[in-house]
């Protein structure tokens, strides 16, 4: 077996189950937002590691900057500015893939192999795949994934999946001037995350909470956020989940209780036709009566 | 009255047969290109397109030209798809109809029952299939499409391409089961035995003369 750190667990549109002896340790990445200033550093250290270039584009009135996620830029900045317990408060989140525990974009992705999660938790794009149908960004519950306009894959974030991999953070961790952003086992970053909340609590911010949202199974990319009753006001939603019609659609035994139905329409014909016959004209007598 | 020997009746024209052979081949590819995606199973049929992302460029535009081709077909063919009177007699008999025991169904028009009902449950069934099939089509509408609606659209489209894939199975069998009947849809013609047999009432709309 090749690197343990690269070890799967699901694959999108497979037919049998991945190798899965091997238990390997779930990585997560915590991002303390009540620490991040917004310097956007993490931003182009990921550009800078990604060898990717967005387009410079204009000024839309905001820190934010791109106006959006792209092929080229796989995490952001989002700037909001919203009115909590009478106050003007600046809100700043780091947004990109959540590498969720139960992936909605690997779930609605028909093209085997194209999409990938590691045994570690990192949900990877392997684009060359993809074909280019964009079911991924219908089933991510965040909005996340980013089609090319000019070869028609998905991008996102990939958890620095070629860094973790060799044991190295990613690059916006690496980065991050104020340790907003740090890296490790899941279990250890979920219990770094509780520990700062009696800390926020103390300085005036009653409803710091941990967003791991359990309607996806819990996510390998954790924020803390200081007003955690509002997750809405920062851009995440509030109770994310997969929901029926997206199970419904990808629901594997549907889908093969469908194909076994139509191999036995085919079954049903062929024996038709062995014990019917096919339907001839009988022969005529004189006077056209059938025989 | 005895017909003349080698009678032979038009049943389908020049355009009705190409246009309905630009149908087939459409769906044909559609239904190759669609199992593809419908299931992992027959992923690997997406080799006969050139790969994955061609067959997923290609499967809307057959998908397109397939309904192009089939609403201007079915509406030449109206008349001939009206519900008779006669056709309840056939719904009854359907049964000893395929058990092929050729029970009493009465003064047949150009097309059976089972026929018509076919042509009328594909009128809503494109239909479905092409919105829903609009609103998931990257890179041109799906990005100004709701995720919501998306997922939706998707579901039903899957739906609606099982139902269509299982009743144009029922055609194309029911085809090559009434022998003479792909001849009529290749040369354009049958026999006079085929027609007093199978459509008697429209035998004596083409030639005047009593079927039996
Ligand atoms: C009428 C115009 C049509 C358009 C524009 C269209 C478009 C599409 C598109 C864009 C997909 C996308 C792939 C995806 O989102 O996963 C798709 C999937 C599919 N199409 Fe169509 N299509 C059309 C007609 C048909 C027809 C007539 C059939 C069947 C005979 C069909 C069968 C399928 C199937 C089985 C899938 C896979 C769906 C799934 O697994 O969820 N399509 N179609
Ligand atoms: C794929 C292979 C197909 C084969 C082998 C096939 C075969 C035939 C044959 C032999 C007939 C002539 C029946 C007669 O003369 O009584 C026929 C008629 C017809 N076919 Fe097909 N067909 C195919 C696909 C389709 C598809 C995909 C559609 C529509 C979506 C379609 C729609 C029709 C219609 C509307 C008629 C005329 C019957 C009526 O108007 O009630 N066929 N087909
Ligand atoms: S956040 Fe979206 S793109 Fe990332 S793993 Fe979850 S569903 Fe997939």
């Amino acid at each position: 077996m090749a690197l343990q750190s690269l070890d799967v667990r699901n694959v999108s549109a497979r037919t049998s189950p991945p190798p899965s002896a091997r238990t390997t340790l779930e990585v997560a990445k915590l991002i303390d937002v009540s620490r991040c200033i917004g310097c956007k550093a993490c931003q182009s250290a990921c550009m800078e590691w990604n060898d990717l270039r967005d387009e410079i584009g204009v000024n839309a009135g905001a820190y934010t900057n791109p106006p959006d996620l792209s092929d080229q830029s796989w995490t952001l900045m989002r700037f909001t500015e919203e009115e909590i317990d009478g106050q003007l408060r600046w809100l700043i989140l780091k947004e990109g893939c959540l590498h969720c525990a139960e992936p909605g974009c690997l779930k609605a992705c028909p093209a085997p192999g194209a999409i990938v999660q590691y045994a570690s938790g990192i949900v990877d794009f392997h684009e060359e795949d993809c074909i280019g149908c964009g079911d991924c960004i219908a089933g991510c519950p965040f909005d996340i994934p980013r089609l090319s306009r000019r070869d028609s894959k998905v991008y996102k974030c990939t958890l620095c999946s070629d860094r973790v991999a060799v044991g190295l953070e990613p690059a916006c961790v690496k980065t991050c001037p104020t340790m907003a952003i740090s890296f490790g086992s899941k279990t250890d970053m979920r219990f770094a995350a509780e520990e700062r909340l009696p800390d926020l609590r103390e300085r005036g911010f009653a409803h710091a909470a941990v967003y791991d949202p359990p309607g996806v199974g819990g996510t390998h990319v954790l924020y803390v956020l200081p007003h955690g009753d509002r997750p809405e006001a920062y851009g995440l939603p509030r109770d994310p989940r997969l929901g029926g019609v997206l199970r419904l659609w990808r629901s594997g035994t549907a889908r093969t209780a469908g194909v076994v139905t139509l191999f036995s329409v085919l079954v049903a014909g062929i024996l038709h036709y062995m014990r019917r016959g096919p339907l001839e004209v009988p022969p005529e007598r004189p006077g056209g009566k059938e025989a | 009255m005895t017909a003349p020997r080698e009678e032979v009746l038009l049943r389908h024209g020049n355009a009705t047969r190409v246009a309905h052979w630009a149908v087939a081949i459409a769906f044909v590819a559609l239904f190759l290109s669609g199992l593809a995606l419908f299931h992992p199973f027959f992923f690997w049929i997406s080799a006969l397109f050139g790969g994955g992302p061609f067959l997923r460029i290609l499967h809307p535009f057959a998908g397109v030209a397939l309904v192009l081709v089939f609403y201007p077909y079915a509406a030449a063919h109206l008349r001939d798809n009206r519900w008779l009177p006669v056709d309840g007699r056939w719904v009854r008999n359907m049964g000893a109809y395929m058990r092929n025991e050729h029970p009493d169904v009465g003064e047949t028009h150009k097309y059976n029952a089972g026929q018509k009902l076919m042509y009328w449950s594909m009128i809503p069934i494109l239909a479905l299939l092409l919105l829903t099939g609009l609103l998931v089509w990257q890179p041109w509408i799906a990005p100004h499409v709701p995720a919501g609606v998306r997922r939706a659209a998707g579901l039903l489209h899957a739906v609606g391409a099982f139902v269509m894939f299982v009743g144009i199975g029922i055609h194309v069998y029911a085809a090559i089961w009434t022998k003479g009947s792909i001849d009529a849809m290749i040369r354009g013609t049958v026999s006079g035995a085929w027609a007093r047999f199978h459509h008697p009432a429209w035998y004596r709309e083409m030639t005047g003369r009593e079927p039996r």
